[in-house]
């Protein structure tokens, strides 16, 4: 695996913008809820990632840290 | 691995309070880089429009000023005229610098103010509910055109920054999106070349930002990008728009 990413699930408002971009698929809706009462966005790393950061961009909460490795 | 993202330092640690989808925590992230990138944190000074980004100050760690409603331009004209060694930058949205702002606006580009205007436009009154703006499409529905602007009693949509293009003293247009990676990374360059004007003083420069607003348009965020694309740049076609030589 050459990257991976982690979600704070605290900033997350589930608007599911870096899943429609995510060239790989790996993020999806989960049906865990956080504080605010969003569905969190959710990573599956057996879908594998290249750490290209996309989702990082897209994210309007900065809620996405990408690890490249 | 090592982490190759972090949150821009210009910004607080404070969650946005915006809808999901919302395009102006991309932009504030964007705005925070460009200043971040180009060592103006000491120097920034902003000056905030009215409307959903009327807090912007608990999130940009710069200096900040908030004007009355659409006067951002006119306060950071005097900001600038007295403190011209810093970078001053208002940040709108639409309904403020478009409608209850054109005059001031508009006079502040005609003087050639040095200063930067970052212009939020989401074809939409977000903060007061999803009225009808100066900027809404014909035939958008809103709360206050439920049956689609009709241009015959309520106009068209006004393109304000080719209004602007045509003043001598303005230097520097682009219209930009934030709706998806490539046009975002644009953005950014939009951004970070408007306050390269400013530095040279070339005159006034503005960066419009089509910025999707999901809540007031019905839409999944999803879908209010891919609206972007197919209806808003069709109205609002993105590209220079003017550019002087600086």
């Amino acid at each position: 695996m050459k990257g991976t990413i982690h979600i704070k699930q605290e900033l997350c408002k589930g608007c599911s913008l870096c899943m429609e971009f995510c060239p790989k698929g790996s993020i999806s809706l989960s049906k865990k809820l956080n504080l605010k009462g969003y569905f969190l966005a959710e990573f599956d790393d057996k879908k594998g990632c290249t750490g290209c950061a996309t989702c990082a961009l897209m994210c309007p909460e900065i809620a996405i840290e990408v690890y490249r490795g | 691995m090592k982490k190759i993202n972090s949150r821009p330092a210009s910004l607080k640690e404070a969650p946005f309070h915006y809808c999901p989808g919302c395009g102006h925590s991309i932009v504030h992230r964007l705005v925070a880089e460009v200043i971040d990138e180009m060592k103006l944190r000491e120097k920034s000074i902003c000056s905030l429009g009215v409307g959903c980004a009327v807090v912007a100050y608990k999130y940009f760690d710069v200096d900040t000023v908030e004007a009355p409603h659409g006067r951002a331009a006119a306060v950071a004209t005097g900001i600038k005229r007295v403190r011209p060694e810093n970078i001053v930058f208002t940040y709108q949205g639409d309904g403020d610098l478009a409608a209850i702002g054109t005059a001031e606006t508009l006079h502040a580009a005609n003087r050639g103010e040095l200063i930067t205007v970052i212009f939020i436009n989401n074809a939409v009154y977000g903060m007061t509910g999803g009225q009808m703006a100066p900027t809404s499409l014909v035939g958008q529905k809103t709360t206050t055109s439920p049956a689609g602007r009709n241009p015959l009693k309520e106009g068209y949509p006004l393109k304000f920054s080719e209004v602007l293009a045509l003043l001598g003293g303005s230097s520097y247009l682009e219209r930009v999106a934030v709706n998806n990676p490539a046009n975002i990374r644009k953005a950014k360059k939009a951004i970070a070349k408007a306050f390269q004007h400013q530095k040279k003083k070339s005159g006034f420069s503005v960066v419009e930002i089509l910025s999707p607003c999901p809540t007031n348009w019905r839409m999944s965020s999803v879908e209010s990008c891919r609206w972007i694309d197919e209806v808003m740049t069709k109205v609002y076609p993105l590209g220079v728009i003017k550019e002087k030589k600086c």
